[in-house]
C-alpha cells in the first residue's frame, strides 16, 4: 500500500511544479460567484477595452443571463457599438488601422485569462505594471510583458509610476538589475486602493468570459462525485456479497 | 420455456451468443488473486468508451478548417448545449487514457505478463499504445491552438531528419510545406475514423489473445498447469473463478472509484493546472508566431526528453524510436526462471524501480526548456532507460530468485 501511494505522489508531483514564470504575479483574488463585481467589470471593459479589443465568442445576451442584467440594462448602459443584443461584443476598431497604429492588432480577449500562465493573476499583474519609458512609441513600457505595444490606457485613473531597479552582484561577480518596485509620480484621479479594486472588478469580468459554464460546472461537481460515491459504495457491498464464497 | 430462452435459442441457432458470452465472461476462468493492478485493463476500455462517444459528439460542431476550428471549439464550449461537458469529458479522458494505460503497462513489468505464453498479447498491447500515441497526437492537432499548431510543426519536421527521403516524407505527411489547412483536415480524417478502427480491432485481438492463453496473476503462476475443478466446473482451473459475476462486479467498484477522480478533474480542474489544457493552446494557431517553448503534452515528454538528448537530430529520432521499440522486445529479453516481482530477487527489483525514476524524470525534463544541465539529466537518465531493457537478459538471469509456489496465493 505503502508503494501505492508513494506511486500515485509521483504522479501528480509535477503539478506543483508548473507554476513558475518569472516575474513575480499579485494575487487577484477574485470571487466568480460575485456578479456585482463582474457586472462592474463589464462596464469598465465598454469604456476602457473594447474600443480596440473584441471579445469575438461573448454574446451580449449571454452575458446578461450570467451576470444578471436585464436587457434594458445591457443595452442602455453597455453596448456603444451599435450592435444588437444577440450579437458579440465586437471592437469598433478596423484591424488594418489597428496594425498600421500598433504596429499589431490589440488580440482579440475572450481567452486571455486563460491562455496566460498565471490567468486572473497574470492580467491583475500586468494592468498594474505600466511605468514610464521615454524610448517606447507610447511612453510606457510594462513589467510583466517586455515592450507590449499597448499604451497605458488607464493612466488618467491610476497616474504614473516609474521602475526602481537596483543593481546587485552574483555569485560569479556579474552585475543584475533587480526589480524594487514602483514609484508613483503623478496621482491619478483614483487611490491606489480604489484602482486595484477596480482592476479587479475588470478581470473578474474577462475571468467570466474566459469560460461563461465555470460556474455552472464547478457546482455541478458536487452533485456528480456524489452520486458516484453513493454508487461506488453500494457496488462495493454488492462485491463483498458475490465475494463471500470465494476465500 | 420462458420467452427470453426461446428467443436466445433462436439466436443460438444462428449465431454463437451464448457461446461467446460462456467463453469471455461467464465460463472465463481468471485467477481468483487479482489485486488492485487489475482495474487498469478494464478502466481502459471504459476510457476508449468515453472518447468513442464523446468524440461522436464533438465530431456533429467540429470543423475541420483552419479558419474555423479554433472557433468552432469556443463554439462548442459556450453554446452547444453540455458542450462543455462533452469537451472536458474528451481532454480530460485523452490524459486520462494514458494514466490508466501506463499503469497497466507496468503492472505487466511487474508481474512479468509479457512472459511465454502472453508475447502476443503484449505485442498486441503495445501496438495499441503506438496506435493511441498516433491518435493523441493528431487529436491535438484540432483545436488549433498555438501549441496544437507549434507542436505538430515540430514533430512532423522530425521527419525531416531521416535522410534522403526526409525532406519529401514530412511534406508528403503534411499536404503542405507547413501546418496548414490541408494537415488540419486529413488529421481529422485519421483521428476519427483511421486510427479509432485500428484501435478498436487491435483491442479486439489483445482481448481474444489474453482470453485464449489466459490472465497471469500477481504471483506469475499458470493456474492452467495447477490442479483442476473448481465450483462451477471439474474442468476448469482450481484456482480459477469465472469472469462474470466476480470480476464484472469487482471491476464495477473500480470504475466508480475512478470515476470520482476523473469527474473531480473535469468539473473542478480540467485544464489540470495546464498539464492537460495548455495555457498555449488558448491562443488561435498563429503560423507567424512561435511560441517561447514548444513542448508536447505531458505523455509524450520522456521520449521528447530523449529525442532532445541527443546532439544529432537524426540519432536523436532514431533513439526516440528505438525507445518505443525496446518496448516490444521485452518477451525476450527477460530471461528470469520467474515471472513475477513478488519472486524475483533484489537486482531486477531495483532495475524496475530505477526504470520507473528514469521514466518519471525524463517526462519531467521533457516539460522543461533545455540547458545544459537539464541536457546532461537527460543524457544520464536516457542511458538508464535503455540500460533497463537491454542489459535484461544477463541480469535477470543473475538475479537470485525465491520459489514459486505450486497456487496461487492469498
Amino acid at each position: 500500500m505503502k508503494k501505492l501511494i508513494s506511486v500515485l505522489l509521483l504522479l501528480v508531483a509535477p503539478v506543483a511544479a508548473f507554476a513558475n514564470t518569472g516575474v513575480h504575479l499579485d494575487s487577484a483574488d477574485i470571487d466568480l460567484n460575485n456578479k456585482a463585481a463582474a457586472q462592474r467589470g463589464a462596464k469598465y471593459y465598454v469604456n476602457y477595452c473594447q474600443g480596440c479589443h473584441a471579445l469575438s465568442y461573448q454574446r451580449y445576451e449571454r452575458m446578461a443571463v450570467d451576470l444578471g442584467l436585464s436587457k434594458e440594462a445591457v443595452m442602455d448602459n453597455l453596448v456603444f457599438t451599435g450592435a444588437k443584443f444577440g450579437q458579440t461584443m465586437k471592437n469598433a476598431m478596423p484591424k488594418a488601422d489597428a496594425e498600421k497604429w500598433f504596429g499589431t492588432a490589440p488580440p482579440d480577449l475572450s481567452l486571455i485569462v486563460r491562455a496566460k500562465k498565471g490567468g486572473a493573476d497574470w492580467l491583475y499583474t500586468y494592468l498594474r505594471s505600466f511605468y514610464l519609458d521615454p524610448s517606447r512609441p507610447f511612453g510606457v513600457n510594462n513589467h510583466v510583458f517586455k515592450d507590449v505595444g499597448m499604451p497605458d490606457v488607464l493612466w488618467e485613473l491610476h497616474g504614473m509610476q516609474i521602475a526602481k531597479y537596483r543593481t546587485e552582484k552574483d555569485d560569479s561577480g556579474h552585475e543584475h538589475e533587480v526589480f524594487e518596485g514602483f514609484e508613483r509620480v503623478k496621482p491619478g484621479t483614483m487611490s491606489p486602493e480604489e484602482f486595484d479594486a477596480m482592476v479587479r472588478d475588470l478581470v473578474s469580468f474577462l475571468a467570466y468570459v474566459s469560460e461563461p459554464a465555470q460556474l455552472k460546472r464547478k457546482s455541478m461537481g458536487i452533485w456528480v462525485i456524489g452520486f458516484l460515491l453513493i454508487f461506488s459504495i453500494l457496488a462495493y457491498f454488492l462485491k463483498k456479497e458475490y465475494w463471500k464464497d470465494v476465500h | 420455456m420462458s420467452m427470453l430462452t426461446s428467443m436466445v435459442g433462436w439466436i443460438d441457432d444462428r449465431f454463437p451468443l451464448t457461446k461467446v458470452w460462456n467463453e469471455h465472461l461467464a465460463q472465463y476462468y481468471a485467477p481468483k488473486n487479482f489485486n488492485f493492478w487489475y482495474y487498469f485493463g478494464s478502466l481502459a476500455m471504459l476510457v476508449l468508451v468515453n472518447q468513442i462517444i464523446t468524440g461522436i459528439f464533438l465530431t456533429m460542431n467540429y470543423k475541420p478548417d483552419a479558419e474555423l476550428a479554433f472557433g468552432s471549439v469556443e463554439y462548442i464550449m459556450r453554446y452547444v448545449d453540455w458542450g462543455w461537458l462533452i469537451r472536458y469529458l474528451h481532454s480530460t479522458g485523452a490524459s486520462a487514457f494514458f494514466i490508466v494505460v501506463y499503469l497497466h503497462m507496468f503492472r505487466g513489468l511487474m508481474y512479468g505478463s509479457y512472459r511465454k505464453p502472453r508475447e502476443l498479447v503484449w505485442i498486441f498491447g503495445m501496438l495499441i499504445y503506438v496506435a493511441l500515441m498516433a491518435e493523441a497526437f493528431m487529436g491535438y492537432l484540432l483545436p488549433w491552438g498555438q501549441m496544437s499548431y507549434w507542436g505538430a510543426q515540430v514533430i512532423i519536421s522530425l521527419f525531416g531528419a531521416i535522410p534522403v527521403v526526409g525532406d519529401d516524407l514530412a511534406l508528403w505527411i503534411r499536404g503542405d510545406y507547413v501546418i496548414s489547412d490541408a494537415t488540419l483536415n486529413r488529421f481529422f480524417a485519421f483521428h476519427v475514423i483511421a486510427v479509432p478502427l485500428i484501435l478498436v480491432m487491435l483491442v479486439f485481438f489483445h482481448i481474444v489473445a489474453l482470453h485464449a492463453v489466459g490472465s497471469n496473476n500477481p504471483d506469475g503462476v499458470e493456474i492452467k498447469k495447477g490442479p483442476k475443478g473448481n465450483r462451477w466446473s471439474d474442468k476448469a482451473p482450481a484456482d480459477g473463478i469465472p469472469f462474470h459475476p466476480y470480476y464484472s462486479v469487482k471491476d464495477i467498484v473500480g470504475v466508480g472509484v475512478f470515476l470520482m477522480i476523473f469527474s473531480a478533474i473535469v468539473f473542478w480542474a480540467p485544464e489540470f493546472g495546464g498539464w492537460f489544457l495548455e495555457p498555449d493552446n488558448f491562443t488561435p494557431a498563429n503560423p507567424l508566431k512561435t511560441p517561447e517553448h514548444i513542448v508536447p503534452l505531458w505523455y509524450f515528454t520522456p521520449f521528447y526528453a530523449i529525442l532532445r538528448a541527443v546532439p544529432d537530430k537524426f540519432l536523436g529520432v532514431v533513439a526516440m524510436g528505438a525507445a518505443i521499440v525496446v518496448l516490444f522486445l521485452l518477451p525476450w529479453l527477460d530471461r528470469s526462471p520467474v515471472k513475477s516481482i513478488r519472486y524475483k530477487g533484489l537486482i531486477f527489483k531495483s532495475a524496475l524501480a530505477i526504470f520507473v525514476v528514469s521514466f518519471i524524470v525524463l517526462g519531467y525534463l521533457g516539460t522543461q526548456p533545455a540547458t545544459p544541465g537539464r541536457t546532461m539529466l537527460a543524457q544520464f537518465f536516457g542511458v538508464l532507460y535503455f540500460l533497463f531493457f537491454l542489459l535484461m537478459p544477463i541480469y535477470s538471469k543473475m538475479d537470485k530468485t525465491k520459489p514459486v509456489p505450486e497456487r496461487v496465493t492469498e
